[in-house]
């Protein structure tokens, strides 16, 4: 049973990214699995089965070049692209199996005869696998705030807990009524009702030991933990492994890293978090974004905005509505300011190019016909009055205007997100 | 007999012969004088088409006739509308429909009262617009930045004092217009280093860029700075700019030419010489006002640009003489020089810098009061090549000195003699430099007929002539100017007090006359008035203030002839309404001044204001402020014109006029005003 489930997501993910077309039997995203490959630890096993399932391509691939030749070798062009990726994906296979050994290797060489503990390697990588889906294996850039600390392989003790474990609600329980809670300080005070002999200071002082698993005899060794999640940075299976520092640090990788985002900010509607500290920071500034370039991202600060326009081709600052219109904007600003950031995004005018032009040609024609008597006329009358345009056909540039707007805002929510960035750039 | 005919229609049609191509030579030629245009088009239906198929560049009086104009000139591709001071989006979308294809520049920086929906049209028609000059658009907010920004092949963008405009509307600017070359963003007081630096980023084109007076510091210094075609960088007055922000900077900015680092009053001599560091090949630099000591250490932070360097401007800074030393021995290339207003300069520290400046053209040493002969002396004998002096009050340079400089530099072309002791025999000198075109000779007491009668002689090809308060000149020092000097554009004789018709009707021989000043002449009259604008066709500036003899017939002969006045005083003369009003005769007419004239009524100026479409600024009595209809002035504001309420009060009678007339009195009463 372990074994077939070792394999099998390598297979699939074998499949997937060779073919290309049974994509949807598999939720696993390509590049994801295959640093799950490289990144496993070796395993006789696997091994065999990643061989045999190669040379099962390659006599599939045999079958189907034999078959071309049967038809006088008229090749198509189909054909032709089927058989290369199966050639590069069988390359790829042999490459990632064969660099599976080398990091095992270094890790058994260093670690094995120092006493470092590896609890629950197997159901850890089960665990990984079937979690898979909730993907975000490119999120390395969180928690590398101990990026600079240099330990040496095997100076530290290296622990890795399970994911029910790290997310689980409450890690110490009541062994009388079996109450969870989230520090043992306050299972201490809980334990104080049950009894007199809870109450002694002996029973009250924190135990010298945090770590109730079996293996931590030695005291002296630094503690460091590694992710469970097969592939990631944090796990001590990866080549360039960076361990984690407390239980706390953790649960937030784990959380934030491979857990899906359920906390959405009730303000904006938009922002997602899956530690519930990182929603409340969040909450505290939201609405404050009021730096907002074309594509829709917004800053709480002027110059990361500008870094981002600097950085991207195509973006520009997207002029608030307020600005463009003093008086149309501040009613409707008025109207939607308890709706938060959503709205205020819609209400954004970009000037993008298409919808100017297309405003242009709309209403220029009528504009010189119209023009011709009341522009003359403007200038006559000594009741002028500053504030007024005059006898300027006001009417027709307030359509353009409004149109302008109109299609601006429409425009934003497809131009927003990644897909302007190609869109625009050159 | 066919060709009898074809003979007789090349009779009666005699231009079929000329080409297009031939015409357009001729009218390129013709096109020098406007009047002379004018004329050309209106001899025929054919020759009136071919002017307008020949013309570019238009400078239209009123936005009014923008649709006529536009229609008519088809191939316009230069637009100055800075005579149409209300330029509406109903006229900015007639110049994108009519000349949307071939407008290549529009100039909107006097005009008003057009918004982003107007520029819009004109970014998104005029697929060719190259330059635009919105400077002055004090109202102008971001939305309408990013307006611009559709203008995506804009190479010259001049944004001078729009206050209103944030980092945000450059930013936008800075990415839709790529091609942007030159930027000037002076008096941009909402752009900090943001928005400059995006500048600097996007656009990697930028040849010339104007940050006067913004608010930066050095961090965005670092990217213009990368900039591979900087050329021009000006920095006038950036206060945040200081030697800290400026610490780190390495730069090889080896285009870079011109650099104006003048009234930043942070920036000392470490600052300048890490900005300096990697210029290796400026030829400009401007240290105008700066706050350090020019001295010689400061001279030292030049080492790196010293090769090069062509022009050095000094003005209003404390220097010192070794400092000067240190300039003259390093920069041996020098062309120009100016040290106006540096009190300290001494002669030691002058005679010091000009000793090897072989090639020095130009020399400004005004105000600097401590100048004797002897620092003069050896201007003249040490740069022979000298084009341009100006010593406005260096009066303890003596007599000798001007002899000298007349036989020494034979090449000078621009003279600033303003309040010096220069007498007839200086002018007789000076009279040799054939090619002198600009001559100041404002209150020299030294001078008299004679030596105006050499100018006469000598320099005929002199443009500019300034007798301010040189009060030994009379009517026969101005004839002989008016007879040798017949290219004279612009002459001033005000508070000559002997100067009297004779001499107006002897410089109405000048033709190309534009500028005539004989404010507080209290001889002439209306009939030298006449003489000048029957014949000085090319009159747009004039001032009468002062002249109590002039009264309506001369503004009636005014009105008729001088169809291009642009600008006229009449304050404190005998002008009544008729006169005012018959000034609504003359089209091009912009600014009026007429403080405590007594003959006007209200209703009379209110009459002329009216009468003038193209007012842009008026000045008057306070008084008149009340007495005037308010909806009259607003009507006039909407329009585009603006009013100067002078309160001062005229006690006016003789006397004072008289007093004023003294040089000495007037002198001594300057000194007082100056003390107090």
């Amino acid at each position: 049973m372990e074994d077939e489930e070792e394999g099998e997501p390598n297979l699939h993910v074998f499949k997937a990214s060779s073919s290309g077309k049974d994509n949807n039997n598999n939720n696993n995203g390509g590049q994801a699995s295959v640093q799950g490959v490289k990144a496993q630890a070796w395993d006789p096993r696997t091994m065999l089965c990643n061989l045999s399932f190669m040379e099962q391509k390659i006599h599939e691939l045999q079958g189907l070049v034999h078959l071309i030749l049967g038809r006088n070798g008229q090749l198509q062009d189909e054909q032709q692209q089927l058989i290369t990726a199966d050639l590069t994906s069988i390359i790829i296979q042999l490459i990632s199996t064969a660099g599976s050994l080398l990091p095992s290797v270094n890790m058994l060489s260093t670690t094995a005869p120092g006493s470092a503990l590896f609890p629950f390697p197997r159901e850890a990588n089960n665990l990984a696998s079937q979690t898979l889906n909730n993907g975000g294996a490119s999120q390395e850039l969180e928690d590398d705030a101990e990026e600079g600390e240099n330990l040496p392989p095997g100076s530290y003790e290296i622990k890795q807990l399970e994911k029910e474990e790290i997310l689980a609600p409450h890690t110490n329980f009541c062994t009388i009524c079996g109450k969870g809670f989230k520090r043992d300080a306050n299972l201490r005070m809980h334990m104080r009702g049950h009894g007199d002999q809870y109450k002694t200071p002996a029973a009250l002082a924190k135990p010298p030991t945090k770590e109730t698993l079996p293996g931590s005899d030695a005291p002296m060794l630094i503690k460091r933990y590694s992710c469970p999640f097969p592939g990631c940075k944090r796990n001590k299976d990866h080549k360039r492994f960076q361990p984690l520092k407390t239980i706390l640090c953790v649960k937030n990788h784990y959380k934030r890293t491979h857990c899906d985002k359920s906390f959405t900010c009730s303000r904006c509607h938009t922002k997602k978090f899956s530690v519930i500290a990182d929603l409340k920071t969040h909450e505290k500034h939201c609405g404050q974004n009021k730096w907002l370039c074309s594509c829709g991202t917004t800053f709480s600060r002027k110059d990361k905005l500008f870094g981002h326009i600097a950085l991207f081709q195509g973006h520009t600052p997207a002029i608030p509505l307020e600005d463009t219109k003093p008086s149309a904007a501040a009613s409707s600003q008025r109207g939607s300011s308890g709706c938060g950031n959503s709205n205020n995004n819609a209400a954004m005018v970009s000037f993008s190019l298409g919808s100017a032009a297309n405003a242009n040609q709309e209403t220029s024609q009528p504009c010189v016909m119209d023009g011709k008597t009341s522009f003359e006329e403007s200038f006559s009358p000594l009741s002028f009055d500053i504030c007024n345009f005059g006898g300027f056909p006001r009417s027709i540039f307030d359509d353009s205007f409004q149109m302008l707007i109109s299609s601006a805002c429409g425009c934003s929510p497809i131009n927003g997100g990644v897909g302007s960035v190609s869109d625009t750039s050159l | 007999m066919k060709k009898a005919k074809q003979i007789q229609d090349m009779i009666s049609k005699p231009f079929d012969l000329l080409s297009e191509e031939l015409v357009f030579i001729i009218l390129d030629l013709v096109a020098q004088n406007p009047s002379d245009l004018k004329s050309f088009s209106l001899t025929c239906k054919w020759f009136y088409q071919v002017e307008a198929r020949h013309r570019r560049s238009l400078k239209p009086l009123r936005a009014e006739y923008l649709p006529r104009i536009l229609t008519r000139y088809r191939n316009t591709a230069d637009l100055d509308l800075s005579f149409c001071p209300r330029v509406t989006d109903y006229a900015l979308s007639v110049v994108g429909c009519l000349s949307g294809p071939t407008l290549r520049s529009v100039d909107l920086s006097r005009s008003f009262s057009f918004s982003a929906a107007g520029l819009l049209r004109l970014a998104v028609k005029c697929v060719s617009l190259v330059e635009i000059d919105l400077s002055n658009a004090t109202e102008m907010r971001d939305a309408a930045a990013a307006v611009v920004a559709e203008a995506k092949s804009l190479e010259r963008l001049k944004l001078g004092r729009c206050k209103k405009l944030t980092d945000m509307g450059i930013g936008c600017i800075a990415v839709g217009c790529r091609k942007l070359k030159r930027v000037s963003l002076k008096w941009c007081v909402g752009v900090g280093d943001l928005g400059v630096g995006l500048l600097a980023v996007k656009c990697k084109d930028i040849r010339s860029l104007d940050l006067s007076y913004l608010p930066i510091t050095g961090k965005c210094l670092h990217d213009v700075l990368k900039l591979q075609h900087l050329e021009e960088l000006l920095l006038q007055g950036c206060f945040g700019v200081d030697d800290d922000s400026l610490k780190s900077l390495t730069h090889h900015c080896n285009s870079l030419k011109n650099l104006d680092a003048s009234s930043c009053q942070n920036l000392t001599q470490r600052g300048l010489t890490s900005l300096l560091s990697g210029a290796g090949c400026l030829e400009r630099l401007d240290l105008a006002h700066s706050s350090s000591v020019i001295s010689l250490d400061f001279a030292s932070s030049l080492n790196k640009v010293s090769s090069a360097l062509q022009s050095i401007r000094l003005d209003g800074c404390a220097v010192t003489c070794d400092g000067l030393k240190a300039i003259g021995t390093l920069c041996i290339s020098l062309r120009e020089v100016s040290l106006s207003k540096c009190v300290t300069v001494t002669d030691e520290g002058l005679s010091c810098l000009v000793m090897k400046l072989k090639d020095l053209r130009k020399l400004d040493i005004t105000c600097c009061r401590k100048l004797t002969g002897v620092s003069i002396t050896q201007v003249a004998s040490s740069c022979p090549l000298l084009v341009s002096l100006k010593m406005e009050s260096c009066s303890l340079v003596s007599r000798d000195a001007f002899w000298l400089i007349g036989h020494k530099c034979r090449l000078l072309e621009e003279l600033d003699f303003t309040d010096n002791e220069i007498d007839d025999e200086g002018l007789k000198s000076i009279s040799s430099c054939r090619s002198l075109s600009s001559l100041k000779l404002g209150i020299c007491l030294n001078i008299t007929d004679r030596g105006l009668s050499y100018i006469g002689m000598g320099c005929s090809n002199l443009r500019e002539l300034d007798l301010y308060r040189s009060v030994g000149i009379t009517d026969v020092g101005i004839s002989s100017i008016a007879q040798g000097c017949c290219h004279l554009e612009t002459i001033n004789i005000s508070y000559c007090k002997d100067i009297t018709d004779k001499s107006l009707v002897s410089l109405s021989k000048c033709s190309m006359l534009q500028t005539f000043e004989s404010r507080g002449c209290p001889h002439i009259t209306c009939q030298g008035l006449a003489a000048i604008a029957v014949r000085c066709k090319r009159l747009s500036k004039l001032d009468l203030k002062k002249c109590p003899f002039i009264n309506d017939s001369g503004l009636l002969t005014l009105a008729h002839f001088s169809q291009g006045l642009k600008q006229i005083s009449v304050s404190e003369t005998g002008v009544t309404d008729v006169g005012l009003v018959s000034l609504a005769n003359i089209g091009c007419l912009q600014n009026i001044a007429a403080v405590n004239t007594r003959g006007l009524s209200p209703s009379g100026v209110a009459a002329a204001l009216v009468g003038c479409g193209g007012l842009r600024k008026v000045k008057l009595h306070a008084s008149l402020r009340s007495l005037l209809p308010s909806s009259l002035i607003n009507h006039m504001e909407a329009r585009g014109c603006s009013f100067l309420w002078k309160d001062y009060n005229n006690h006016n009678n003789s006397n004072t006029l008289q007093a004023e007339l003294d040089p000495k009195y007037w002198k001594l009463q300057l000194e007082e005003d100056i003390e107090l």
